[in-house]
């Protein structure tokens, strides 16, 4: 019997009279595709179309190609579905893969569309006239008490005005990568990039390197289940506190990172042995309702002196009630990850079957809190597939505060989105703890790349509200009469809060 | 309640019909004058004022406010009423009737206009609460107000209450402010405040009850502007049970007035500095405390924050307030003679009124400016406890809704 029924998914094409037969190619690639017998010699089975070989070929000579072999048509057993019995019936085991949800359910963002001012209002030039990005991430009052200042002015009653909340310079923050899923390296570069940005990084569940304290005033530091790397000088040291519940990649199950990436680095900051797994458990083992999520939500206020707390949910089907019960808990922020958010690791079955689109999370969790007159008590954060800067303002105008990127952080730095990042072998040295593979990223390249990434999406925010007219963030921020539908049926409209294109 | 909730429910909305669902676009142009010595001022000096900036409008719409007008009866509630035909004014004087007693009812004195002959019918009422129906309940005199207003303009077909304050009325309707004064025999009357309002709608809405300025008890509001913020301020004010329906910027900006002042107390000039609100980069560099109060002002009303071009002027019996977007893309001057304050959309209509005023000067974004009556209350609502949605079905006369849904989550 043959090894494998599966056939290579690409096949790497080499044009021999150009190669410098230098051998960067055999250098580069994470995942061992090619051997060296005087000219390099590509394995196709092993290649995930990552491109770090054809990015690095010095000859420009190699082309990856999709392995177009036909498969009898089938429009119900698809050849991943094929494919996916194949290797069951090989392993007995589950499917894993990396990153984000990547069947073609319908994308709510595609079918929104924005306004823009003409005539009967003016629209705005941000090159020419102030265009504020500035938010602040945390609960609020709900109103404004003031006393005279004796002197014909006012100023805040005691204990009146907002406390407690974290200045954001534009409304992207990045999202919870843990160290151990990526790389130190990454971890800097991110965390570099958010205090240059005025914005957030966020630790994950693995803890905060000692590299990091630096920049710890903007940092989020995660509390997951498994509670790596969790003390209290932890929870005192970053910019808020961050309860993970679920992720929008993997709703209701734990994380596993595999002994092999447990070296010494990640072992002291997880606080784990080395070389063990770290399994974080599916729930928090003393979160078995709200009324616990709420003693936990304030011990860890108590441990930390008050600083913020949110919590991470996947979007799920009853969001809206649960995101209500976080708030009523004393959160500060509900962090809402929709079904095509990323993950370093994640059963398929779960990450293509299960939750619902950020969208409609949003939009339903919003309007939740606004008919329960508890909005202002805790900002919005929306992740799951933030592609673009219009993505960002679409989520905002359904009703996010804040919006947090990962795979486009991750593609910031080199990343091709080729879903392998469970395995370790990442060629790109973003998602590995392998010393010749994470070196390839320089913090402050990486860095730079970050910075300018979030700030091209902020100058095309600014651009999208002096189009509507408007000239500070807030004023856009649950706006949806600023959107319009196309092709969306008229339920899924109602849910969003949002008319057809025409009305 | 002293009235009958359900037929209020049930009411099938039809005030707004002609301007509703859409939300209506346009600019316009806009006066306020205030005497803050108190002294009386007659109603040509409002008409001069719009008629030089009659092409800010387009004949669809003018109205004006006067505080002060009506001396011989300063204590009574004064209602301006629209009505569409005979039947409908019976409908409305039998709930009238319920609540008041009627001092006076008159028709509103007009004179024939060429080109004005839609008007509805126009009536005037002074009228003081029923003292044993105010006392029956625990409601103050504003409020049992403001409940009749409810109740006609929710519930009465073809009925509109213009205009519900004491000692001042509303004169507006479909035609140019100048035409429309006319009509209403303006000039006859003397206030210590007078604020105009020339419309130009991009639809054509018909209804009289459309006109600027929209009045409840003795505050009016005219507005010039399109607040491109309207969709999150409506759903702010929604959250606090607010219900805009009018599909008017005016009405966001009217209810927005009611929640800082009247319902958070906060002083005039920071409701101010919150739908207007510094700049983060003017915020930072104010002194630490002022900065804390402004910080916070803007984080927590910011929903509420009139973003897009706008001025308004806000009148009641204490004076009056003008208040421009926080980049001022809308006009508006002000200028002073002695103890009189004006404002307007230009300048012409300032010298129009009065043509060696001590000072002219371009508010600046954001800045109030703010004239007040001496010996007046400053107090813009008086005594009232109205929920917000009876407010909002008293100013628009649409559909009351009082359903409460809460959702537990265990």
């Amino acid at each position: 019997m043959p090894q494998t029924l599966i056939q290579p998914e690409f096949k790497v094409d080499i044009d021999y009279d150009k190669c410098h037969k230098c051998g960067r190619c055999v250098q580069q690639c994470g995942w061992g595709v090619y051997a060296f017998n005087e000219r390099p010699l590509p394995d196709d089975a092993k290649c995930r179309a990552c491109h770090r070989c054809v990015t690095y070929c010095p000859a420009h000579c190699i082309t990856i190609k999709k392995n177009d072999l036909a498969m009898k048509t089938n429009d119900n057993w698809s050849d991943a579905a094929r494919k996916s019995i194949w290797k069951q019936a090989e392993t007995g085991g589950v499917l894993l893969t990396g990153m984000g949800n990547d069947k073609p359910y319908q994308s709510i963002f595609d079918h929104l569309v924005l306004d823009a001012c003409q005539v009967t209002n003016p629209s705005i030039d941000p090159l020419r006239e102030p265009m504020e990005l500035r938010t602040y991430l945390g609960r609020k009052p709900d109103s404004v008490s003031v006393e005279s200042d004796g002197d014909g002015g006012y100023r805040l009653a005691e204990g009146a005005g907002m406390t407690n909340n974290v200045e954001l310079a534009t409304p992207i923050i990045f999202s919870p990568m843990s160290y151990g899923s990526v790389s130190l390296n990454v971890h800097k570069s991110l965390a570099m990039a958010a205090t240059r940005l005025g914005t957030l990084m966020n630790t994950g569940e693995g803890g905060l390197h000692a590299d990091l304290y630096p920049y710890a005033g903007n940092v989020i530091v995660q509390v997951a289940s498994g509670r790596f790397g969790v003390d209290p000088e932890y929870l005192n040291r970053g910019a808020a506190i961050e309860i993970k519940v679920g992720q929008g990649a993997k709703p209701g199950i734990g994380g596993h990172l595999p002994g092999e990436k447990i070296d010494r680095q990640v072992s002291s900051t997880r606080m784990i042995p080395q070389g063990t797994d770290a399994i974080s458990p599916a729930p928090h083992h003393d979160i078995y309702s709200i009324e616990d999520l709420r003693q936990l939500i304030y011990s860890l206020k108590e441990a930390s002196g008050y600083k913020p707390v949110g919590v991470k949910i996947a979007a799920v089907h009853n969001v809206a009630a649960i995101a209500s019960g976080i708030v009523r808990a004393g959160a500060d922020y509900v962090y809402l990850d929709g079904f095509r958010g990323g993950t370093g690791a994640a059963p398929q079955v779960i990450r293509d079957n299960i939750g619902i689109p950020v969208e409609i999370a949003v939009a339903v969790v919003d309007q939740r809190l606004r008919d329960e007159g508890i909005r202002n008590q805790a900002s919005i954060i929306a992740a799951g597939s933030i592609r673009s800067s219009a993505d960002v303002a679409k989520a905002i105008a359904l009703g996010a505060d804040v919006v947090a990127i990962g795979s486009a952080t991750l593609m910031a730095l080199g990343c091709h989105m080729c879903q392998g990042c469970h395995t370790g072998c990442c060629s790109w040295g973003l998602t590995t703890q392998k010393p010749e593979l994470t070196r390839r990223v320089d913090p402050e390249w990486g860095a730079e790349r970050l910075v300018n990434l979030v700030s091209a999406w902020s100058h095309e925010v600014q651009e999208i509200l002096g189009a509507l007219g408007v000239n500070a963030v807030e004023s856009l921020r649950g706006s949806r009469e600023r959107l319009r539908a196309i092709g969306l049926d008229e339920q899924t409209c109602r849910i969003l809060g949002v008319k057809p294109a025409g009305m | 309640m002293p009235y009958d909730i359900d037929a209020v429910r049930d009411f099938d909305p039809r005030r707004f019909r002609e301007e509703s669902p859409f939300k209506i676009h346009g600019g316009c142009g806009l006066m306020g004058i205030c005497d803050e010595s108190g002294s009386l001022m007659g109603g040509e000096i409002a008409i001069r004022a719009l008629a030089i900036q009659h092409d800010r409008g387009n004949g669809l719409g003018g109205g004006f406010a006067g505080y002060g007008i009506y001396p011989e009866f300063a204590d009574h509630f004064c209602f301006h009423m629209m009505y569409a035909d005979t039947a409908a004014r019976q409908n409305a004087e039998e709930v009238l009737g319920r609540f008041f007693a009627v001092d006076l009812a008159e028709p509103m004195p007009t004179r024939a206009v060429k080109g004005i002959d839609d008007a509805p019918l126009l009536w005037r009422y002074f009228l003081r609460p029923d003292a044993d129906k105010l006392h029956a309940g625990d409601e103050s005199a504003e409020d049992f107000v403001v409940h009749a207003v409810m109740l006609i303009n929710g519930t009465v077909d073809g009925a509109f209450v213009a205009s519900s304050g004491k000692n001042m009325g509303a004169f507006k309707g479909v035609g140019y402010p100048e035409e429309i004064a006319h009509y209403y025999r303006l000039e006859e009357y003397s206030a210590h405040t007078w604020v105009g309002h020339n419309r130009f709608p991009t639809n054509t809405p018909g209804w009289w009850g459309g006109a600027h300025p929209f009045t409840l008890l003795d505050w009016s509001i005219v507005h010039n502007g399109e607040i491109s913020s309207y969709g999150i301020n409506s759903r702010y004010l929604e959250a606090f049970g607010y219900k805009c329906t009018l599909g008017t910027d005016t009405e966001v900006a009217a209810y927005l007035f009611d929640l800082m002042l009247r319902r958070h107390k906060l002083p005039l000039e920071l409701a101010c500095k919150a739908l207007a609100s510094p700049l983060w980069t003017e915020i930072d560099r104010m002194p630490e405390d002022e900065q804390a109060l402004l910080r916070s002002l803007r984080a927590v009303y910011g929903p509420g924050m009139l973003n897009g071009p706008f001025a308004i002027v806000l009148g009641f019996n204490g004076g009056m307030v003008a208040l421009n977007d926080r980049i001022k893309l809308r006009p508006l001057v002000a200028a002073r003679t002695g103890s009189v304050l004006m404002v307007a959309s230009e300048e012409s209509a300032i010298r129009a009124v009065m043509p060696e005023p001590d000072r002219v000067w371009m508010p600046k974004a954001g800045e109030p400016t703010i004239a007040r009556v001496s010996g007046m209350d400053w107090p813009i609502h008086g005594d009232l406890h109205l929920s917000p949605s009876a407010l909002s079905c008293a100013v628009t006369g649409t559909e009351f809704s009082c359903a409460e849904e809460t959702v537990e989550v265990s």
